[in-house]
């Protein structure tokens, strides 16, 4: 044992590779630290801790008078309604173009004959409709319909209505394809309509998980509503980013309590949902 | 079963009618002609998007910034992830695992853009405020997966090495370390992919970066110069698809 151990090098012969990796990642995000203005300085300088003391210090005793809670109810309530008929509407969009870029549900597949590549061109339109709606993110599409319909919750349920459409859309062909094709395939060779292969030989198939999803992303949309409150999209964030405004601490540590309350509320029933269905 | 899904789906129906109604939004208004030609009005405002070298070069200063923000603030999460993830992996006992783990959740549940909004009165507009936002809530969620990494690994290595007489850091830095920085590195990555998007975004609130350039060419009414700062926007995003994409096949295997 003794002379094995003389052997073993004392110093760690890994540490200069290492060093080298450490010193060469430090010397890539330095420009980073620049760029991003670091300076934790500014965090002590006094005006700004002064602010951001008063503000923090304001952030109890809860605001708890009947009024702000009645208020609160109120974003609550129009929250969920804008993650509800956000969603809806994202249905809408995309169980039409998730049926239209379907390859499986392609009658010109089949066989032989003309109208292949036509068809094949035919889901392109679609399919690039559900990816430009979903690349752009939620809350660029609120701010960008706040300045089209104006503050309040239309804009929010247009923007949740259109990106989880392009999601939903996406995932649901996907959901389609995935499952067990050979009814509906077989309902196509034997001459059915597109649309009854559909709803007798892959709706059936489909169901179970195209609801756990809807409902997954109904969860996400509660928490998506809540933020795109801050551009104005109606609902419990524009009601924080006012309070916020007014640096009335009291109000905005209720409200960020009312929405953790939501996002656990959120939770439980989506959760309960998928197993009811499931 | 049959008669819970019929239930369900009443319950579903009715919720959608009842939040329409709650609403009371006026899509009949929304759609109507006028309002549709001053839409497509607004949208046709965009283009061209404004690709003068000027602003191009601004736009592109605006890119290195929001890549700054979310590579610096990722980067403070891993730091402080790390130092949290030693207590909530339950290396110290219970009781300092318990507030790790309430302080991590904490950090957690609270959104970026709401961390944004409190940090710009922190540390004033800028990109600062977003980097300490994006690092606040990034820790929340790197802590908790270093921690769950750390449960994981196995205790043998490093139990060998105190049993060999070596001090307790020590022993985690040879023992435990080596075998789960990739696992760690791993995490850190996939949370800087989704922070680039979050860092182009989190500008809206004032925190530096293309959002705090495309809030104010909307709020200045600068159309073409917004639809320049969209297509960095997805440009960017795209980019990292495809960077993660090639990285996750060439390295990954």
């Amino acid at each position: 044992m003794r002379s094995e151990a003389a052997i073993i090098p004392l110093r760690d012969p890994a540490a200069l590779p290492r060093l080298g990796l450490t010193l060469l990642i430090v010397v890539l995000l330095w420009p980073g630290f620049t760029l991003a203005e670091f300076d934790l300085g500014v965090l002590f300088d006094p005006r700004n801790r002064e602010i951001m003391g008063k503000f923090l210090g304001t952030f109890f005793p809860l605001e708890l008078s009947a009024d702000f809670l009645r208020l609160l109810l109120k974003s609550t309530l129009e929250t969920l309604a804008i993650a509800t008929a956000g969603m809806t509407i994202a249905m809408a969009v995309a169980l039409p173009l998730s049926f239209m870029v379907t390859r499986s549900l392609s009658i010109s597949r089949i066989g032989p004959g003309p109208g292949r590549w036509s068809g094949r061109a035919a889901r392109v339109p679609p399919r690039f409709t559900l990816m430009f709606f979903r690349s752009i993110p939620e809350i660029l599409w609120a701010l960008l319909f706040v300045r089209a319909v104006g503050l309040g919750p239309a804009a929010g349920v247009l923007a949740i209505g259109i990106t989880y459409g392009g999601m939903l859309g996406k995932v649901y062909s996907e959901i389609f394809e995935s499952g067990d094709t050979r009814p509906a395939v077989a309902l196509l060779e034997t001459g059915s309509g597109r649309l009854a292969a559909f709803g007798y030989g892959m709706w059936p198939v489909a169901l179970p998980e195209i609801v756990s999803y809807t409902v997954y992303r109904w969860e996400c949309a509660v928490r998506a509503s809540v933020i795109m409150g801050f551009v104005g999209a109606g609902g419990l964030g524009q009601q924080m980013e006012l309070s916020m405004r007014m640096l009335s601490g009291g109000e905005v540590s209720t409200i960020l309590l009312v929405f953790l309350l939501l996002v656990v509320l959120a939770d439980t029933v989506s959760a309960l949902l998928r197993k009811v269905t499931a | 079963m049959r008669r819970a899904h019929a239930l369900v789906v009443m319950l579903l129906l009715l919720a959608a009618w009842a939040s329409f109604a709650y609403l009371a939004l006026d899509f009949g208004q929304l759609f109507s002609a006028e309002a549709g030609a001053q839409m497509v009005k607004y949208v046709v405002s965009f283009f061209p998007p404004d690709l003068s070298a000027d602003y191009l070069a601004q736009t592109w200063r605006g890119t290195l910034e929001t890549i700054a923000i979310s590579a610096i603030g990722t980067l403070l999460a891993a730091v402080l992830g790390l130092l949290l993830a030693l207590p909530a992996s339950g290396r110290f006992g219970i009781v300092p695992r318990v507030i790790a783990r309430l302080v991590l959740n904490f950090l957690r549940s609270i959104p970026e853009l709401v961390w944004a909004a409190l940090m710009v009165f922190a540390a004033g507009l800028g990109p600062f405020a977003g980097t300490l936002a994006l690092a606040w809530h990034t820790t929340g969620v790197i802590g908790r997966l270093f921690a769950e990494t750390l449960e994981n690994a196995p205790p043998e290595p490093a139990r060998a090495l105190r049993f060999s007489g070596s001090r307790p850091a020590l022993a985690f830095l040879y023992g435990t370390m080596p075998g789960v920085v990739p696992q760690l590195v791993a995490y850190s990555l996939y949370r800087w992919e989704i922070n680039i998007r979050m860092a182009a975004i989190l500008g809206f609130v004032g925190a530096g970066g293309l959002g705090q350039m495309l809030y104010m060419s909307l709020s200045l009414f600068q159309q073409p110069q917004a639809m320049t700062i969209i297509l960095a926007m997805l440009a960017l995003v795209a980019l990292v698809d495809a960077a993660s994409a090639w990285l996750r096949q060439h390295l990954v295997d």
